[in-house]
């Protein structure tokens, strides 16, 4: 997709001013924060869990060599065939290749962030094979030709009332006057329509929440299931992952799992976990006749040894995004790209660049409430503090703030000038300000006093305040 | 009787400036918990600006100065959460290649404390002689709360303010919006949850928001008389050292 990561601030702005976006957004904002809490109440030891997670990820990190060969060999193992693929460009053109060779027109997909990542659909799409989304919510943004505003729950920026305008458009063979006002309608209806997509498909697409290298296997969490009979019934099935997403035993997974479904959502376990391994043996009752892994790196391995591989831990769990104040002010869209909130500031820039994505790591406030919630806890603040680093040492920070820091800090680092300086803002604020205690407007502070007033100083700085003091013996 | 501790105040810059009133108010709690305080005037700010925009090597040129001001007492405490992150959490990490200064800096750390948890945790201050005949509501400042740990120990000691009720605010942990520069580089999403924030306080029906950091309390005030609110907004050290009746409220007229 194209990124519109470098026009995040008329992006925000649009989200905030959008009516249907703030009703949305209150779920994400409240509902899975509440349920998360609920959840991690009734497991004592989860922060001791957090930290096993992020032990797991952080030795498979630093073997991942070794276990992505490990996960290779007991791939083919198990009858399957791994691509690997360094790019976007090469993972696209794997996953064609895969299509043509069982002559496929329609194929089914689960929700998969790396496709997004890699633009899979828009690919097929332009070479004559029909992608069909299988999750609910991404089904709904596809009809609308939208990208996901939310990693694990990608139409949450909309509410019924707008699905149900969307499948009206969309199924228009279909009554009219039907009944589609109430969310359980729309699922029937996302349901039948799906269904015979379900049969006609000739290749289905997964991603995978985890590859487990001692068995070979794919595991993919779904609420809806859809992500079963999308891999299950073509002849072929495709997982497309990254390679981070590696884990190096099933016992290993049964960890994270538990840290997973918690974070996501508040559930103890999604609905469905199901592994794949290998293709049909002979005897099995259904599955594909081929499996195929796609393999890839796009910018993982150039994080490896630098001051972001932290940022290959994550889970893609979105309690960053549910919990972020930026986000749930703003929505997904203003990110821009695929990965939205704090894990996507931290990820964006390093998989389109910091040209692009500049503004994503500066949007924030710090508040470190996505680190505090992460499962695999994830420095994203300080993650994002490096972003803001390079773009300073590279000069890319806009003048103004670049200049005027300068500025402050060489007067900061002279103390007697700086007590002098701030003793006369003190007087000369204090005195301005005396009547009504506050400004509406102050020169060199649009940026604040447009949409707050700035509380005027009581006069005098406390550090002359504390010399006349000390001079007068108390 | 033992000498007292030697304490060091971390004004922060922000007090300095705009609320002398938050620093003698922490000075008093400090003496009453029989600490001798001495204030530094080789002291700024921590650098939390500079640090949190990039610009890490003036960050580290002010941090080597806060270092050097405040070497050789037994404590250095601030009445912010966030400076007082600055210099506990960040300061060693800023130096993490720089095994000198980043053992200057951890012993730094090892001694400074946000003034309110410093006074429960350190000087076992159970409770305070103030009084406040106000309901109030209290903030929980981010840095304060996600990397020091204060929680309790605010409350704590308000429980001890004669006369006044406590309402505890819905999403309490959530951000002010203020962030520093954040809140002048992006100053719809900061408006935005500032709007909650100030919606949260109103609910409460509290009289006074309190919290331990000035930068989210210029935000809170500033919006609030924005919006045309009726709610004070004060540093919770003025009501533990009972200046609520002598200040006015942060942004109040003063005539």
């Amino acid at each position: 997709m194209e990124a519109t990561s470098h026009t995040f601030t008329d992006n925000a702005r649009a989200g905030l001013a959008d009516p249907v976006l703030r009703r949305a957004l209150g779920m994400a904002g409240t509902g899975f924060p509440a349920r998360r809490a609920e959840a991690i109440a009734r497991l004592p030891e989860f922060e001791a869990l957090r930290d096993q997670g992020k032990a797991i990820k952080d030795h498979t990190i630093a073997h991942l060599d070794f276990y992505l060969e490990l996960y290779e060999r007991n791939v083919i193992a198990a009858g399957g065939v791994v691509h690997w693929a360094r790019d976007a460009a090469e993972a696209r053109a794997a996953v064609l290749d895969i299509c043509r060779s069982v002559g496929a027109k329609v194929v089914t997909k689960g929700k998969s962030m790396v496709a997004e990542e890699i633009a899979l659909n828009e690919h097929l799409e332009a070479n004559g094979i029909t992608p069909v989304e299988t999750d609910l919510g991404e089904y709904i943004i596809q009809l609308r030709h939208e990208p996901p505003s939310h990693i694990i729950a990608p139409a949450i920026h909309l509410m019924k009332e707008q699905v149900t305008e969307t499948f009206r458009a969309a199924h228009t063979a279909l009554d009219p006057d039907r009944a589609i006002s109430e969310a359980p309608q729309l699922c029937a209806e996302a349901r039948a329509m799906l269904r015979p997509q379900f049969l006609a498909a000739d290749a289905g697409i997964t991603g995978a929440n985890f590859l487990v290298a001692e068995t070979g296997s794919s595991i993919i969490v779904t609420n809806e299931g859809n992500g079963d009979l999308t891999q299950i019934l073509p002849k072929a099935h495709i997982v497309v992952a990254s390679l981070e997403k590696i884990v190096p035993t099933l016992e290993d997974t049964a960890t994270l799992l538990r840290l997973l479904a918690r974070s996501a959502t508040g559930q103890e376990f999604s609905s469905y976990t199901t592994l794949s391994t290998g293709p049909r043996r002979p005897g099995d009752l259904d599955g594909p006749e081929q499996y195929h892994v796609v393999l890839i790196d796009n910018g993982r391995t150039a994080l490896i040894g630098g001051e972001f591989q932290d940022m290959l831990r994550c889970l893609r769990c979105a309690a960053c995004l549910n919990h972020c104040p930026v986000y749930t002010a703003i929505g997904g869209h203003a990110y821009g790209w695929v990965y939205p909130g704090p894990m996507g500031a931290v990820l964006t820039p390093a998989l389109i660049g910091l040209d692009e994505a500049g503004d994503l790591p500066n949007a924030s406030s710090f508040c470190g409430r996505c680190e505090s919630v992460c499962p695999v806890k994830i420095p994203l603040p300080k993650m994002m503090r490096h972003w803001r680093e390079r773009q300073f040492v590279q000069g890319k920070a806009p003048p103004v703030y670049r200049h005027g820091l300068k500025c402050w800090a060489w007067v900061a680092r002279r103390p007697g000038l700086y007590h002098e300086l701030v003793e006369l803002k003190a007087r000369m604020l204090g005195w301005l300000g005396k009547r009504r205690g506050r400004f509406r407007a102050l020169p060199l502070a649009g940026a604040w006093t447009k949409m707050r007033d700035m509380p005027a100083p009581e006069g005098r700085s406390f550090q002359s305040l504390w010399a006349e003091r000390q001079r007068a013996g108390k | 009787m033992a000498e007292p501790a030697r304490v060091a105040l971390l004004v922060t810059c922000l007090v300095d400036l705009f609320r002398p009133s938050v620093g003698f108010a922490a000075v008093k709690l400090l003496e009453d918990a029989g600490c001798a305080v001495e204030v530094p005037r080789a002291q700024t700010c921590c650098g939390q600006p500079a640090y949190n925009s990039g610009d890490k090597e003036d960050a580290k040129a002010i941090a080597r100065q806060v270092i050097a001001a405040f070497a050789g007492y037994d404590y250095v405490v601030a009445p912010s959460g966030s400076c007082a992150g600055m210099v506990k959490a960040h300061y060693p990490e800023m130096f993490a290649d720089d095994p000198a200064m980043r053992d200057q800096a951890a012993e730094l750390a090892a001694r400074t404390y946000e003034l309110v948890s410093f006074l429960v945790d350190v000087r076992g201050v159970g409770t305070v002689a103030a009084a406040c005949a106000q309901t109030a509501t209290y903030h929980d400042s981010c840095s304060g709360l996600r990397e020091l740990g204060v929680k309790a120990q605010p409350r704590a000691l308000l429980a001890s303010v004669a006369g006044l009720t406590f309402a505890e605010l819905p999403g309490a942990e959530i951000c002010c919006g203020f962030g520093g520069t954040f809140a002048v580089k992006y100053p719809d999403i900061s408006d935005k949850m500032a709007r909650d924030k100030i919606a949260d306080i109103e609910a409460t029906g509290a009289q006074c928001v309190l919290a331990g950091d000035l930068g989210c309390l210029l935000q809170i005030a500033g919006k609030l008389s924005r919006a045309g609110s009726r709610v004070e907004a004060r540093h919770v050290a003025e009501v533990l050292a009972d200046m609520a009746d002598t200040v006015p409220p942060i942004g109040a007229t003063r005539e």
